[in-house]
């Protein structure tokens, strides 16, 4: 048994905590209060070759590991949340299912810019009726010679918008439920594809979560991605690893509300003393830390699993539902911790709350994580 | 071109702490780093060689965990790496440390040897001086600014009070102040290019060929006799209450020390 990390990913994360607070970390409170859809930080991430770090440098990636891809995931979301999860699902649900699934062509039309930096991506499977039932969507894809035409409509797409290319969920057949779902690439300028609603969210505000808009949307044929009828396995696989990156997003936002309530505590002052010497704050404390670490031991299980060909599906499931909801958690009690100030913007632990609420909901909410691991156990 | 950089793992200084007892340096836990201003010998050097091409060699005198330290400049761009290591190297001044360097890098094509100014440890500024003159190759010291003409360099030095224009002729030897360029990240593809497809040569003193005699402890001919903390001669002092008494307080004394 070994826990430590190679010293090849010891300096990844030394490189990119470095990184993330010098360049990262000071923006995140401004992009939090516009909106703004951080171009600059994804500029420096592509200059760092961060976008394609698991991907073999003949597409264009770094040649790295999952853990490392993980590692940066996790120390970029504890320096900016918003752009953890623009680096995360550009990586864990656009590249990948063209490394997996791609054709020799699709991969050095799409992997390799992507993997570079060059391009941003998107994965485009929830629509406004089917959420959690990502197999009862609705967006049509019907064969008509060389290519196809899309029909329907996607909601809540991180990077819509931002992203260049698209991997969007569709039926070829809707007279099959899941098995009538494919997979294809679509790029930003198709004709029939248009962006619409942007939406206003609570946290991770950074980040676009848009609706996409297909109108008779023109699809080249060898634009599919693996083959009809796959669409709904490669979904589901991609999510798979995609919830690995969101366990390490939501870790990442646990472990900046940790650093946080270590500092304050020992600087505020009450009844004379700094609160950190309260035992009732104590608690909270040691509570939190003991739980920032179950959740990083599960992340990186969960991806060492995957780094090393074994089955990872349930234990993304359970990394994911852990660290979202230690996330939550901690940034809950940090606010609490920080008291009244925790309350106001002058401090970046309500950020972080409110940042941390969506680890439990997208990539598959709590209770679909739950489903995931009781079918696992349960076989039935 | 082909340039040599010389560069030490130092403790990351902005968080060491000393120990009140003892008055030392807790190393114990403290990060360590590449010294900074060796980063920027080495982002010139890489700049250079991205320009001009040729190869960029990193040498550090230590122990094991120097590794380290050149694998991240190996990470930002660096080809070759030496890590000097060897019980004979322990307790090197600076003039046993230059002796090493430079046995070295005699065994090396070069057209440029690079070093930080001054290391944020030791803080002599001495290796890079001294290796110049083991090298018996020109000097110029605390680089702000450097242009290739052929094969010369234009070279601004920063003094106290201005600076200073050189045309010196290659080989050179350069110390690197922070002025001269803002170090890059390694690159994430770096790292594990620094890792899996380049190589850290370890050197002992036998393969250097050197004398044992002539390096570490018993080749530095500096002995250190004790190291003191030196003594606070005067004491402040701290006025208290409102504003009116602290003046009354600070303009009396003033008055008795007989300073205004
Ligand atoms: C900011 C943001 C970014 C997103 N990014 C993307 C993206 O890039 N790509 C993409 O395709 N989608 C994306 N999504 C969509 C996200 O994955 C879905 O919102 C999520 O899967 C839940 O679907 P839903 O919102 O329709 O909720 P619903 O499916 O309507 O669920 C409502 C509630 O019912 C519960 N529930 C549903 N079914 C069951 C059941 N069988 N048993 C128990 N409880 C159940 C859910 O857990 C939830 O609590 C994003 C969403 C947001 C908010
Ligand atoms: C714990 C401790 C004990 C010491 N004991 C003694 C002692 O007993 N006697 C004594 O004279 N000195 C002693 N020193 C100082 C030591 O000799 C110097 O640290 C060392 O020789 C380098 O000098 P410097 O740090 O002043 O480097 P500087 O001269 O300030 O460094 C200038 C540049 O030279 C290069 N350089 C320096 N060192 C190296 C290296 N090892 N490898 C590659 N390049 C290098 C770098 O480019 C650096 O930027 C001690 C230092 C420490 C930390």
């Amino acid at each position: 048994m070994d826990f430590s990390f190679t010293r090849e990913q010891e300096m990844v994360r030394k490189v990119v905590r470095e990184f993330a607070e010098k360049e990262i970390m000071p923006r995140a409170k401004e992009i939090d209060r516009t909106g703004e859809f951080p171009w600059d930080n994804v500029k420096k991430m592509a200059n760092a070759d961060m976008m394609g770090i698991p991907y073999p440098k003949e597409y264009g990636g770094a040649g790295g590991d999952y853990i490392s891809y993980i590692i940066t995931v996790e120390e970029i979301s504890r320096a900016c949340a918003a752009t953890g999860v623009i680096l995360s699902a550009h990586t864990s649900l656009a590249c990948f299912p063209i490394f997996q699934w791609g054709t020799k062509e699709q991969k050095e039309k799409y992997l390799v810019p992507l993997a570079r930096g060059e391009k941003l991506g998107a994965f485009a499977l929830t629509e406004p009726n089917a959420g959690t039932d990502a197999a009862g969507i609705q967006t049509t894809a019907t064969l008509e010679g060389d290519h196809y035409v899309l029909n329907g409509c996607k909601i809540f797409i991180t990077n819509g918008g931002a992203a260049d290319v698209y991997i969007v969920f569709a039926k070829t057949d809707k007279s099959q439920g899941a098995k009538g779902i494919s997979a294809f690439i679509v790029e930003k300028g198709f004709p029939g594809f248009s962006i619409g609603k942007i939406e206003e969210k609570m946290g991770i505000r950074g980040s676009r979560a848009a609706e996409l808009v297909f109108e008779d949307c023109i699809v080249p044929k060898e634009n599919l991605l693996g083959k009809e009828g796959e669409g709904f396995k490669i979904a589901m696989v991609t999510l798979d690893g995609g919830r690995i990156g969101i366990g390490a997003q939501a870790l990442g936002i646990a472990q900046a509300a940790l650093d946080e309530v270590t500092k304050y505590v020992k600087e505020r002052q009450q009844f004379g003393r700094p609160i950190g010497k309260f035992q009732g704050l104590q608690w909270y404390i040691a509570e939190m830390a003991t739980k920032v670490s179950a959740a990083r031991h599960l992340v990186y299980y969960a991806a060492w699993r995957k780094e090393n060909n074994l089955s990872y599906s349930m234990e993304a499931a359970m990394a994911k539902l852990f660290a979202s909801e230690t996330a939550m958690e901690v940034t809950t009690k940090a606010v609490q911790i920080f008291g009244g100030y925790g309350y106001t913007k002058d401090y970046p632990v309500e950020r972080l709350m409110r940042d941390a609420k969506i680890t439990e909901i997208y990539e598959g909410t709590s209770e679909v994580q739950k489903m995931v691991i009781a079918s696992n156990i349960l076989k039935m | 071109m082909d340039i040599i950089v010389c560069i030490k793992q130092v403790p990351d200084t902005s968080e060491v702490k000393i120990d009140p007892v003892t008055k030392t340096l807790i190393r114990e836990g403290v990060p360590s780093i590449i010294n900074p201003e060796d980063k920027n010998a080495l982002e010139e050097a890489i700049r250079i060689k991205e320009k001009y091409g040729g190869k960029v060699t990193v040498i550090t005198m230590g122990p094991q965990q120097a590794e380290e330290a050149l694998r991240e400049a190996l990470a930002m761009g660096a080809d070759e790496a030496y890590l000097l290591s060897d019980k004979a190297f322990a307790g090197a001044d600076t003039c046993a440390t230059a002796k090493t360097l430079a046995t070295m890098i005699k065994k090396l094509e070069y057209d440029l040897v690079f070093c930080g100014r001054q290391a944020i440890d030791g803080d002599t500024a001495q290796v890079g001086p001294q290796l110049a003159e083991q090298l018996g190759i020109p000097q110029v010291t605390y680089v702000k600014e450097i242009k290739i003409e052929g094969d010369s360099l234009i070279v601004k030095r920063i003094l106290e009070d201005g600076y200073e224009v050189i045309k010196v002729k290659m080989p050179v030897l350069l110390t690197a102040t922070k002025e001269l360029n803002t170090p890059r990240y390694p690159s994430i593809k770096g790292i594990f290019e620094a890792y899996r497809e380049k190589e850290v040569k370890i050197v002992t003193a036998s393969e250097l060929g050197i004398d044992p005699q002539e390096v570490g402890l018993k080749g530095s001919p500096t002995r250190v006799i004790a190291t003191t903390t030196p003594e606070t001669e005067r004491a402040g002092e701290i006025f208290t209450g409102n504003v009116k008494e602290c003046v009354q307080n600070l303009v009396q004394r003033l008055v008795e020390k007989h300073l205004i």
